[in-house]
């Protein structure tokens, strides 16, 4: 059924010269090789005009802080902006918006990374921890009350990066002295320059020993 | 940005075909240095095809060499226990390297194919040979205390600003490429290229083409090596110079060198002809201020750069002593 359509509509080279038309004429036979999962949908569904506009956007389950959301983005959608602007999670900060500052520091599957680089639609099924999902009901996260406890920080903006790059800094192992911290938390920038007392509270919540 | 479209690749051979079929699709990994340009409209793909799914991620020790595979993380490959006893050298450069949190994203592969942080190429309201041929270079007589002291040419000045290059440049190290036409090798010394009159080209890697691993052949240098990378900031910055050694000191007598620099080149600058003056002479601080010197040959300054010929001179002497005290 499908594949008799895709032998139709083979798509050559130098034919294919919009994203549109692309999308239109490649059919199954894109689909065989790669999986879009809309594409196959849609071709299932012999969606003719309306296929390509639906392409615009792609489909992605991911789970967020336990909560697990089945959203439509455009592929363009950083993790970052997707965390803010779809899911109104706003404890992630927009600081450079250029993998530069940290500030937009979460977890994707158990690991640091920066949200501003990366393309939520690359993140299917990814479980994300955000700074919202740290605490336990109205009990703090270690991490937060050390932050608090040795003031961590002035103006804030970049504390959720930091609390996040901390946390994954001694999940990691590289919280065995002041300087080896100062080199693994080196990608989380604080113009207050509260550096010194960030270091302070990271060292306590290693030494404090804690599952984190 | 642009929006694209994107699609997943299930495997090379799929991914290269997907990609060959559309000239402005682009291989995306990591996306550190892609999803940056695309932002800032450096680079504008209609077609992403996503790579992550492919079994490309294992470190593999093979008879003689070993095998990093193009999507190993930089972190991974850093962290990795044997890469740190066999391949010392590599793990130091890969850690001088960015933030953890791009080494927890990057690639290898991404690694070797991140564009020059030139200004100039960043900035479109700025002319660029790298970004639009033929538009005149700003960096030339403009602002270019980052710009390259060897091998540049009147249409680019621009650094590759890799640090892992340097040291998989001084290690020999071998690239394994896929294309619509089969495989290839590519000795990694070659995989860069210097600007000349085309600078839009980084490399001599097929547009077609994908990276599938990069190896490694089993050497020596585990014991007398360094990284030295000197930049604006302790860490998290472009190098201004690096300098990765490595030495096979017997009875302080050097049995072979192996030395190549970052930061002052278009491509990772390896400086065989000191490798060649420094073997079979016994380690001294006057011989490392030699080798320093004879590396230097041919060195010119742009303006704003031209402390890197007395800062890359220093730098050699200083990665020799370190790597030599070890």
């Amino acid at each position: 059924m499908a594949s008799k359509k895709t032998n139709q509509n083979k798509v050559t080279p130098e034919d294919s010269n919009s994203r549109r038309d692309f999308i239109k004429k490649s059919g199954l036979f894109t689909a065989l090789a790669f999986t879009p999962p809309t594409l196959v949908m849609a071709s299932d569904k012999k969606w003719d005009e309306k296929i390509a506009e639906y392409l615009e956007t792609v489909s992605l389950s991911i789970e967020v802080n336990g909560q697990k959301h089945n959203l439509n983005i455009e592929p363009r959608t950083t993790l970052l902006d997707l965390l803010r602007e779809q899911l109104h999670l706003t404890g992630t900060k927009k600081g450079c918006d250029h993998g530069q500052c940290g500030a937009c520091t979460v977890h994707v599957n158990g690991t640091r990374i920066l949200s501003c680089l990366t393309l939520a639609s690359m993140q299917q099924n990814a479980q994300v921890t955000t700074i919202e999902g740290l605490s336990n009901g109205k009990k703090l996260h270690p991490m937060q009350e050390a932050f608090i406890k040795h003031d961590g920080f002035q103006c804030g903006y970049c504390t959720p990066g930091q609390i996040m790059s901390g946390i994954a800094c001694i999940k990691e192992g590289h919280a065995n002295s002041r300087e080896e911290i100062s080199e693994y938390m080196s990608g989380n920038i604080c113009r207050c320059g509260a550096y010194h007392n960030i270091v302070d509270a990271i060292t306590e919540v290693k030494e404090g020993g804690k599952e984190l | 940005m642009k929006n694209f479209q994107i699609i997943k690749a299930l495997s090379a051979s799929s991914a290269v075909t997907g990609k060959a079929k559309d000239n402005s699709s682009m291989f995306i990994a990591g996306g550190t240095n892609l999803v940056d340009l695309m932002k800032k409209n450096v680079v504008a793909p209609d077609k992403l095809v996503d790579i992550n799914g492919l079994d490309l991620k294992k470190i593999e020790f093979l008879k003689g060499k070993v095998s990093i595979g193009a999507l190993a993380k930089n972190s991974q490959v850093a962290e990795d226990s044997s890469i740190k006893e066999k391949h010392p050298l590599l793990a130091l450069a890969l850690a001088a390297g960015a933030s953890q949190q791009i080494r927890h994203m990057a690639t290898v592969g991404g690694n070797m194919l991140q564009r020059t942080r030139c200004s100039y190429f960043y900035n479109t309201d700025m002319p660029c040979n790298k970004r639009v041929p033929k538009s005149g270079c700003g960096a030339i007589g403009g602002s270019n205390r980052m710009s390259a002291i060897f091998g540049a040419s009147d249409s680019c000045i621009a650094v590759h600003p890799s640090d892992m290059c340097v040291a998989l440049a001084a290690l020999d190290a071998t690239v394994l490429v896929e294309g619509p036409k089969g495989k290839r090798q590519i000795n990694f010394t070659d995989f860069h290229r210097l600007p000349g009159n085309t600078p839009e080209k980084d490399n001599t890697l097929d547009s077609r083409e994908l990276i599938t691993s990069v190896e490694i052949p089993d050497h020596n240098f585990t014991k007398n090596v360094h990284y030295l990378k000197v930049r604006d900031r302790t860490s998290y910055a472009f190098a201004l110079v690096s300098v990765a050694v490595a030495l096979d000191l017997k009875n302080n007598v050097i049995e072979n060198a192996r030395l190549a620099m970052g930061g002052v080149a278009h491509k990772p600058w390896r400086l065989t002809e000191t490798e060649e003056f420094l073997k079979g002479k016994t380690v001294s601080e006057e011989l490392f201020r030699q080798a320093a010197n004879l590396s230097m040959k041919g060195a010119r300054g742009y303006g704003e750069n031209d402390f890197k010929l007395t800062l890359g001179a220093n730098a050699i002497t200083e990665a020799l002593t370190i790597a030599a005290s070890k």
